[in-house]
């Protein structure tokens, strides 16, 4: 077994979205290599209530890295330091006894703080809700092979329809910009036979959105590729430029 | 309209024209090294055949000068509209931001674009006035050439170039065109929409060799003609002579 670690948490406290925040010390005992970030939290949590202070509010759901729900920034990174890992996957092992770990918010206009750790994601809703969906009757289930559909494009969609849609994008970009995630969005789509007919005004429809919604422009870093927890590519994003040029003309 | 607008003006808009007049931009000052490379051969003849050359084309040169103007304006204006568009997507910053790194591309290149492209441009309008708008035939800087006289472009360059402020100047703005073409070159294809998994490391790899080699070409003519006048005054001599007096004399 390995020894508990006790932690020194710098973390962001903010009542709601109108009143001013700011980073609070929390130091957490007895913290084990073997919980996820969360379960660090929740022990935290834990001890706040007993000593009848407010928990710190965040968010998460199914906890294995499957729904998009959680999202913090620790430590300046978008999910943590662990590549291809949302937070609520991200275990205590990668850090020390004694760490100093900065926990903050996604933070973009267009993501507004609710309490605490929570933002409100409404904001991908909305570009989904302006597009991103197909209208068209596509039928029943088509016979296997009866539309064919190479390998290859089969997985690009995939890769692209893996995005949980989280945000960290959003939260890792120096622009706040919502580019990976609509460029995701849009290839899902845009490289399946059912997703052509719609497809170039799904482009402009869902590109207006995400500006209308106050998201920066994408300067080409990729940060958002480098904490994407399902490592989606930049390759989506130039699919989303070519698809709305195209829609142009 | 709104056609118009999604191409040219949405985040999506201006990273098109941003992109497009960068590449154009990243060509004018190629051909330009490579013009500028004829100060190295014989004593000015070949310089200023070159710049009177052009001038003999007219209103051609003169169409081209607009256009250029144009592409600069355009990738001015988008610029500044759009990273100001992205400052306030993000109206508080974090208390801590680090780096994700591989294969993110964020570096002292791709985060200063704004800060060395203004300084790109206080560099150009200083440029231009010095050179473009500099003293002419009428002030005197005029030579025979092939029994026409034209202007005088070369003496002006070893006379500007023999002042050390003017050359360490240039020297450090033609590096931050380095940095700025190190992420803009292969960041302007991914604007337009071209990637692809091959192509694309390639083109990143190309985009850095070019940055290189402008930013080289670029320092290392300015320092030439100030080792050349120092040891000279504004005599011409072939290029590896002067080299190799210079460094004797230091050897000395
Ligand atoms: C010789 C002059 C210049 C050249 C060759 C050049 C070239 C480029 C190229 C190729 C790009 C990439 C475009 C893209 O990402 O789509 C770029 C981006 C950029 N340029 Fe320039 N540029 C020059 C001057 C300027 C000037 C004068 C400014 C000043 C205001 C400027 C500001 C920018 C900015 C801010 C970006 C990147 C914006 C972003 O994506 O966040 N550039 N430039
Ligand atoms: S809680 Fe579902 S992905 Fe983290």
């Amino acid at each position: 077994m390995t020894k508990p670690m006790t932690l020194y948490l710098s973390i962001w406290r903010q009542p709601n979205a109108k009143t001013p925040g700011k980073l609070i010390q929390y130091t957490v005992t007895d913290v084990s290599p073997a919980m996820s970030f969360l379960e660090m939290l929740d022990q935290l949590n834990r001890d706040l209530v007993r000593k009848g202070e407010t928990p710190i509010e965040f968010d998460s759901d199914c906890r294995e890295g499957i729904c998009g729900t959680c999202g913090l920034v620790v430590n300046g990174i978008a999910h943590g330091p662990e590549r291809a890992t949302t937070v609520c996957q991200l275990h205590m092992r990668h850090f020390k006894d004694g760490d100093a770990i900065t926990i903050e918010p996604w933070r973009a206009k267009a993501f507004p703080i609710v309490k605490d750790l929570v933002v409100d994601r409404g904001a991908f809703d909305r570009i989904v809700a302006s597009g991103g969906y197909i209208s068209v009757n596509t039928g029943a289930a088509p016979d296997a092979a009866a539309i064919l559909i190479s390998k290859e494009m089969a997985d690009l969609a995939m890769d692209a329809a893996a995005c949980i849609g989280c945000g960290a994008c959003v939260a890792a970009c120096p622009n706040a910009s919502a580019s990976l995630f609509v460029g995701a969005f849009l290839s899902k789509f845009a490289l399946l036979p059912q997703g052509q007919p719609e497809r170039k005004q799904r482009a402009q429809r869902m590109v207006s959105q995400m500006d209308a919604e106050g998201f920066g422009g994408c300067s080409n870093i990729g940060e958002c590729e480098a904490v994407c927890p399902k490592e989606i590519s930049l390759s989506t994003i130039a699919r989303m430029r070519r698809d709305l040029w195209k829609a142009l003309f | 309209m709104q056609n118009f607008y999604l191409g040219a003006w949405s985040s999506i808009g201006k990273k098109f024209l941003m992109g497009f007049t960068g590449l154009l931009l990243a060509a004018f000052v190629t051909l330009h090294l490579l013009g500028n490379l004829t100060i190295l051969l014989g004593k000015g003849e070949a310089f200023n055949q070159y710049a009177h050359a052009l001038e003999r084309m007219q209103w051609l040169v003169v169409a081209m000068e607009i256009g250029l103007a144009a592409v600069f304006l355009i990738h001015i204006v988008a610029a500044v509209f759009f990273v100001l568009g992205n400052r306030t997507a993000r109206p508080l910053s974090y208390q801590k931001v680090a780096t994700a790194g591989n294969p993110s591309r964020k570096s002292a290149s791709s985060a200063t674009m704004i800060y060395t492209g203004v300084l790109l441009l206080a560099f150009t309008v200083s440029h231009l006035k010095t050179f473009k708008f500099g003293p002419g035939m009428a002030q005197g800087y005029a030579v025979q050439l092939h029994g026409e006289t034209v202007r005088d472009l070369y003496r002006l360059v070893v006379e500007i170039f023999s002042n050390k402020w003017y050359v360490i100047g240039y020297v450090v703005a033609m590096i931050l065109l380095g940095f700025h073409l190190r992420h803009g070159f292969w960041s302007a294809f991914q604007s337009l929409g071209v990637y692809h998994p091959r192509f694309t490391p390639a083109i990143r790899a190309l985009g850095v060799s070019l940055a290189v080699a402008l930013a080289f070409g670029f320092v290392f003519l300015p320092l030439w003609v100030y080792v050349r006048s120092a040891q000279f005054g504004s005599v011409a001599l072939h290029p590896l002579a002067a080299v190799v007096h210079y460094f004797s004399g230091v050897a000395q």
